[in-house]
């Protein structure tokens, strides 16, 4: 599991409607003119899924990129 | 720990009823069109029935009691309980239950009262009728289980607007002998307000204030008298603790998943309900929806469900079924229970 493997499946779940070609892995989430509380669910189960790590609503509203969010899935796997 | 296998009882039959209005959520105007497409995308509903303004709860639970008692050719004299579980009661006071037995017309020695309780309310109320059954002389019982979600929401708050759908249902339980179910029930109430209407209770009673209307942020406006849901709690809670329970009720009845020919969850939200479900391997086949079509309908449905989507194998067939509800409160519950072939009506539009 590596960090560019993650941006990836992020890039992959929401390509389809939203211009995610800028996204690596210092992007600060809460930027993105697109993001909102329903994107977050989205990420929770896609780690869900993929990684079998849970991250609570704390983790990741107190995210900042999505770098931050793969080091908190890494302590916790 | 409440768990509790309760004999002597079964469901002999459950019919659903919703109002006509259909509101679409691809007309919603307080999404753009990528927002609503992601809202239908995660949540799996297109579409939710609501109630006029002068249609409550026990309106369309009454039109459920009286097909169902209708088609079951029950005598209505027989029955000797009615509990309604819901959190859109008529009023304040008295308990709906009772306004309900009369409208229904059943004698006056039959038990009436309210329970108060949301999305994992089918299953407590069916825990509470079923104990009263077996316990010995009450033979024949309704339970009645609904919300008017619609009325308890703001238009203008995409977190919840979407989300919700009003239904009534009827569910009719008698003594059978060799029949039963196995109850597990749970609650957390430091999550008390993960799900909430703040104001109108004694703790907040209704102000002024109550009434006016803020931004929460974009896209969320309400007042304190509307419910609010927090979308990643309820998330976090519902994927933590409800496989838990399920695998917990499956170790205790000694059984796996594939021994069930139902599981059938409270209607959330698709994403969320698909993850419990991949969670603890149950196949697309054994777990039904009504999302796209009826949305989050609070109390009802489960019983909404199995009326949507199981109607024809409930009349036809015996069916091992795992029932799950979850929610506001913090309350989660689940029923193992093998149903007998029942009584199961199609949706009744009111």
């Amino acid at each position: 599991m590596g960090l560019d493997e993650f941006v990836g499946k992020i890039k992959e779940e929401f390509s389809e409607d939203y211009n995610v070609g800028d996204l690596d892995p210092d992007t600060h989430i809460k930027d993105m003119e697109w993001w909102s509380s329903m994107h977050m669910l989205v990420v929770i189960a896609l780690v869900d899924a993929e990684y079998d790590v849970m991250l609570s609503p704390e983790e990741v509203r107190e995210a900042t990129s999505i770098k931050s969010l793969f080091e908190i899935i890494k302590t916790k796997k | 720990m409440a768990q509790l296998n309760v004999d002597n009882w079964k469901i002999s039959g459950i019919a659903s009823a919703v109002p006509s209005t259909v509101v679409e959520n691809s007309e919603y105007k307080h999404l753009n069109s990528l927002e609503k497409k992601l809202l239908i995308k995660t949540t799996g509903i297109e579409r939710k029935h609501i109630a006029d303004k002068t249609t409550t709860t026990s309106d369309l639970c009454e039109v459920a009691a009286n097909r169902l008692l209708d088609k079951l050719d029950w005598d209505k004299s027989e029955i000797d309980v009615l509990v309604f579980v819901s959190q859109s009661p008529d009023y304040y006071l008295p308990a709906t239950a009772i306004i309900l037995q009369n409208k229904l017309g059943l004698k006056s020695s039959c038990m009436a009262f309210d329970v108060g309780l949301g999305c994992s309310g089918y299953i407590y109320g069916l825990s509470i009728v079923a104990s009263l059954v077996n316990s010995g002389n009450l033979r024949k019982a309704l339970l009645l289980v609904g919300d008017v979600s619609s009325s308890t929401v703001s238009e203008k708050d995409k977190s919840t607007y979407p989300l919700f759908g009003d239904a009534g249902t009827a569910t009719a339980i008698e003594w059978s002998e060799g029949c039963g179910g196995s109850f597990n029930l749970k609650s957390d109430g430091a999550g008390f307000e993960t799900i909430i209407i703040r104001d109108g209770g004694i703790r907040n009673k209704v102000t002024p204030s109550s009434f006016d209307v803020k931004e929460i942020s974009a896209g969320i406006n309400r007042c304190d008298l509307d419910l609010e849901l927090d979308g990643l709690e309820v998330f976090n809670f519902s994927v933590t603790k409800v496989p838990k329970l399920i695998e917990e009720t499956l170790e205790e009845t000694k059984s796996t998943s594939e021994d069930y020919d139902y599981f059938v969850m409270h209607q959330a939200n698709l994403l969320m309900n698909e993850t419990i479900r991949r969670k603890l391997k149950f196949s697309k086949e054994q777990t039904p929806y009504s999302l796209k079509d009826y949305g989050n309908t609070s109390s009802a449905s489960i019983p909404l469900t199995i009326c949507a989507q199981l109607n024809k194998e409930m009349e036809q067939k015996e069916n091992k079924v795992l029932m799950c509800g979850f929610g506001v409160g913090l309350s989660w519950a689940t029923l193992s229970i093998k149903c007998s072939p029942m009584v199961c009506l199609p949706i009744i539009t009111v």
